[in-house]
C-alpha cells in the first residue's frame, strides 16, 4: 500500500508529522505493509494534511486528515475526496512551473527524472549561450518576483557583460505576506530550481550560483541544502552532467530583514554587509555581487526555465494575455475558504479567482477587499474585481501583481488600521537609506493616528506624504508603501472620514 | 570595548574562543562570509557573544563599527541569549485577516509580556515575525523552530508551559 503525505511546511504546521506517526502505528498494529512517500503539497492548503492513497494507479485524497482517521482509512470506511487531480481547484489549473510539486518525492532524483526532470538542461547543453538566452526571451518570461522585468533581457546583459567571473543569484527572500509560492516550490521540487539556475549559468557564462533564502523558511532551507548535495554527488552540479561546462551553487540564509528581498540590498547582504539598498545604475547585471556581472532572479522565474526548455519557448508563450505570457502561480490566502496555490495562465478576472475558484471568505461573510502583491500591494475592493490578472492590467488599475499573493479580507476588516500597519511595517523594515522611507513611514503612522483621532486636516497631509515617499525612495519599500495606504483611502474614504465624524 | 557602549553589555559566561576560531576557520574563505559566521555563532552560543567581535574583525579585516552595523541591522541576530523557548507570532496581513492581532494580544497577556520580552524565569521569549509562508492556514506561529498553523492562544501557551 502506497501512501503519500506532504512534508511541506504548511502540512507540517497542520499536523502532518502526527499523521505519519498515526499511519505507521496503525499499519504496524494491523501487520499491513505500507510505503509512506513524503511529497510537496498540492497547494490545496485547506485540505492539509492531505493524505493520498494510490488505488489502481490513481491517487485518491483524504483531507484534512486527522491522526484519529488512520483506523478508518485502513478499514476502507473513511470518506475521501476521490481522485486528487479531479478536485475542481486542482483540475482547473495549468501547472507548468509547479507540474511536479505534490506529485514527486522532492529529494528523489529518480522521481524527478521520471517526470521530465533535466530534459531542459540536456537540451540547453546542446545550445550556445546566445541561443539559450534567445529561448528565454522568446518565451516572454518576466520576473515573477514582482517587478516583471523581462528575464531574457536581464540574461542578455549579463551574457554580453565583460568579466571573468559572473554569478546567478536566486532571490528566495520572499517576504511578502500572502505569498508562499517560493517556499512551496523549494520544498516540493528543489531540483527544478537547481536545473533552472544551471541553465542560467550556461546561458550567461556564470559558474557560481547562490540562493539567498529567508531564515523564516527552515523547511525550505533543509530541503534545498540536501538537494544541492544530492545534485552535486550525482554530477548535476560541478561538471554539469559531464559536459565539461561548470556550474555550482550554495544556499545562503538571510537574517530576517524584509528589505533584503530587494535585489541590491540582497547583494549587499550576501556580501556580508548591512542590507542597505544601492542606487541604480550600475545595474546588478553589470556590477552585482562583489561588483561582478550578476543575474538576480526570483525563485519562480528560475524554476520556470526548465519547463521552457523542456517544452519550448512557443509552448510557454502560448499561455497568457498581452505582454503577460505564460502562467503565474497565484497564492490565495488570509480569510479565504479554499486557500492555496493556483497556477493559471494570465488573464483570469480577479473576482473569478477569489469568489469562484476559492469560494470567498472562510468566515462566510462578504469579501470586503483583497490585497494583491504583498505588503506593498494595493487593496482592491469588490468594485475592481473585474481587473484581469496581468502585469499591465494591474498597473492600470492602480496596483501591482507583485509576487501574485492575494490576501482576502471580509467585511470586518479595518482599512484604516491596515493602512496604518503598512506604514508601521515600512518603518520597522526600512533600511534607512532614503529619508522619505525612513522618516516618512514613522510620520505616516502618526498621521494615520491623527486621522483616527478625528483630525480631518491630516488626510491631506497623508496624501502629500505618500507622494513624497513614492517619488523620493530608491526602492519599492518606500516607493510602494503608498499603494496599500492610498488604495485604502481612495476606495474606503468613509472609514477615514467616519473617524472624524464620530469624534465631532 | 567600544561595542559594549552601544550594545547591551554581554554579562554571559565567556564563550569558548576555540569554538569561535573553529567557526571562523570554517567560513572565512567563503565569498561574503560574515552572515554565515554570525549564523554559526548564534547556532553555537544562542547569541553572537561580544567576545567574538574582536576575532571576527581580525579574521575578516573589518572594523568593529562595520560589524556592529551588520549585527544590529538584522532582526535575527541576538546580542544576548533568548528565553529557553522562543515563540514567534506572525503579524503580517494574511494572518491579520484571520485574527492574528487578537491572538498575539492574548498570548502576550497570558504570559505577561510585551513584544520581544522574556519571562522573568527565562522560560519564554515572544517575538513578532513578518510572514512564515503559512498564509493560507493562519494565524501562524513558530515555537522553537517548529511551525504551527491555525494557532489558538491557549494551545500555544500550553506548549511552552513549565
Amino acid at each position: 500500500m502506497k501512501i503519500y503525505v506532504p512534508r511541506d511546511a504548511a502540512a507540517k504546521a497542520l499536523g502532518a508529522e502526527d499523521v505519519v506517526r498515526a499511519l505507521e502505528a496503525e499499519a504496524g498494529a494491523r501487520g499491513v505493509s505500507v510505503e509512506i512517500v513524503r511529497t510537496g503539497t498540492r497547494g490545496m492548503i485547506w485540505l492539509e494534511p492531505l493524505v493520498e492513497v494510490e488505488q489502481g494507479g490513481v491517487r485518491h485524497g483524504y483531507g484534512p486528515f486527522a491522526s484519529t482517521d488512520a483506523a478508518a482509512l485502513f478499514d476502507g470506511t473513511l470518506e475521501g475526496l476521490g481522485p486528487v487531480e479531479e478536485i475542481p481547484f486542482f483540475a482547473r489549473q495549468h501547472r507548468l512551473t509547479f507540474a511536479r510539486v505534490g506529485r514527486i518525492d522532492p529529494l528523489s532524483l529518480a522521481d524527478y527524472e521520471a517526470h521530465g526532470g533535466f530534459v531542459g538542461l540536456r537540451r540547453a547543453l546542446g545550445m550556445d549561450p546566445a541561443a539559450i538566452v534567445a529561448e528565454v526571451r522568446e518565451s516572454g518570461l518576466r520576473g515573477r518576483g514582482g517587478a516583471g522585468f523581462p528575464t531574457g533581457i536581464k540574461w542578455e546583459t549579463v551574457r554580453t557583460a565583460p568579466g571573468p567571473r559572473k554569478y546567478i543569484v536566486c532571490n528566495a527572500d520572499e517576504g511578502d505576506s500572502g505569498t508562499f509560492a517560493d517556499r512551496m516550490l523549494m520544498e516540493g521540487d528543489p531540483f527544478t530550481l537547481i536545473e533552472g539556475m544551471a541553465i542560467a549559468g550556461l546561458g550567461t557564462g556564470a559558474e557560481q550560483g547562490y540562493v539567498y533564502l529567508r531564515s523564516e523558511y527552515p523547511d525550505a532551507i533543509e530541503v534545498m541544502e540536501r538537494a544541492v548535495e544530492i545534485a552535486r554527488d550525482a554530477g548535476v552540479l560541478g561538471d554539469v552532467l559531464g559536459s565539461g561546462r561548470r556550474f555550482d551553487m550554495e544556499i545562503r540564509v538571510g537574517a530576517g530583514a524584509y528589505v533584503c528581498g530587494e535585489e541590491t540590498s540582497l547583494l549587499n547582504s550576501l556580501e556580508g554587509k548591512r542590507g542597505v539598498v544601492r542606487a541604480k545604475p550600475p545595474l546588478p547585471a553589470l556590477e552585482g555581487f562583489l561588483g561582478r556581472p550578476t543575474v538576480v532572479n526570483n525563485v519562480i522565474s528560475l524554476a520556470t526555465v526548465p519547463v521552457i526548455f523542456e517544452k519550448g519557448a512557443a509552448h510557454y508563450a502560448a499561455f497568457g494575455q498581452g505582454r503577460s505570457r505564460g502562467t503565474m502561480p497565484f497564492q490565495i490566502a488570509g480569510n479565504v475558504k479554499h486557500g492555496g496555490l493556483f497556477e493559471t495562465a494570465f488573464g483570469m478576472p480577479l473576482g473569478e479567482l477569489v469568489e469562484d475558484v476559492c469560494g470567498g471568505t472562510a468566515s462566510g461573510r462578504p469579501v470586503k477587499a483583497v490585497q494583491v502583491g504583498g505588503p506593498l500591494g494595493a487593496y482592491f475592493g469588490t468594485a475592481k474585481f473585474d481587473t484581469t490578472l496581468g502585469y499591465e492590467e494591474f498597473d492600470g488599475a492602480g496596483g501591482l501583481i507583485g509576487h501574485a499573493g492575494v490576501v482576502v479580507f471580509d467585511d470586518t476588516a479595518d482599512m484604516l488600521g491596515l493602512a496604518r500597519f503598512a506604514m508601521e511595517f515600512c518603518a520597522i523594515e526600512s533600511c534607512g537609506k532614503c529619508t522619505p522611507c525612513r522618516i516618512g513611514a514613522v510620520r505616516g503612522v502618526e498621521t494615520l493616528d491623527r486621522i483616527r483621532a478625528g483630525d480631518g486636516a491630516a488626510t491631506e497631509l497623508l496624501v502629500d506624504l505618500c507622494d513624497t515617499m513614492k517619488d523620493g525612495s530608491l526602492c519599492a519599500l518606500g516607493g510602494f508603501t503608498p499603494y496599500p495606504v492610498m488604495s485604502a483611502l481612495r476606495q474606503f474614504p468613509e472609514e477615514f472620514a467616519c473617524a472624524r465624524e464620530a469624534a465631532e | 570595548m567600544p561595542a559594549s557602549q552601544t550594545l547591551p553589555p554581554d554579562t554571559h559566561a565567556d564563550p569558548d574562543l576555540g569554538e569561535v576560531e573553529a567557526i571562523l576557520a570554517l567560513h572565512s574563505g567563503r565569498e561574503g562570509p560574515l552572515l554565515p559566521i554570525l549564523h554559526a555563532l548564534q547556532e553555537a552560543f544562542g547569541h553572537v557573544p561580544s567576545a567574538s567581535h574582536a576575532p571576527i574583525c581580525a579574521a575578516l579585516n573589518i572594523t568593529r563599527a562595520e560589524l556592529h552595523g551588520v549585527i544590529s541591522f538584522y532582526h535575527d541576530f541576538r546580542t544576548a541569549p533568548a528565553g529557553r523557548h522562543v515563540v514567534k507570532i506572525c503579524r503580517s496581513e494574511a494572518c491579520q485577516a484571520v485574527g492574528a492581532e487578537a491572538l498575539s494580544e492574548r498570548v502576550l497577556d497570558m504570559l505577561g509580556l510585551g513584544w520581544g520580552e522574556t519571562t522573568p524565569d527565562g522560560r519564554v521569549t515572544v517575538e513578532p515575525v513578518y510572514c512564515l509562508g503559512l498564509c493560507a492556514c493562519g494565524p501562524a506561529a513558530m515555537v522553537d523552530g517548529a511551525l504551527r498553523g491555525r494557532v489558538r492562544a491557549e494551545a500555544l501557551v500550553a506548549e511552552v508551559a513549565p
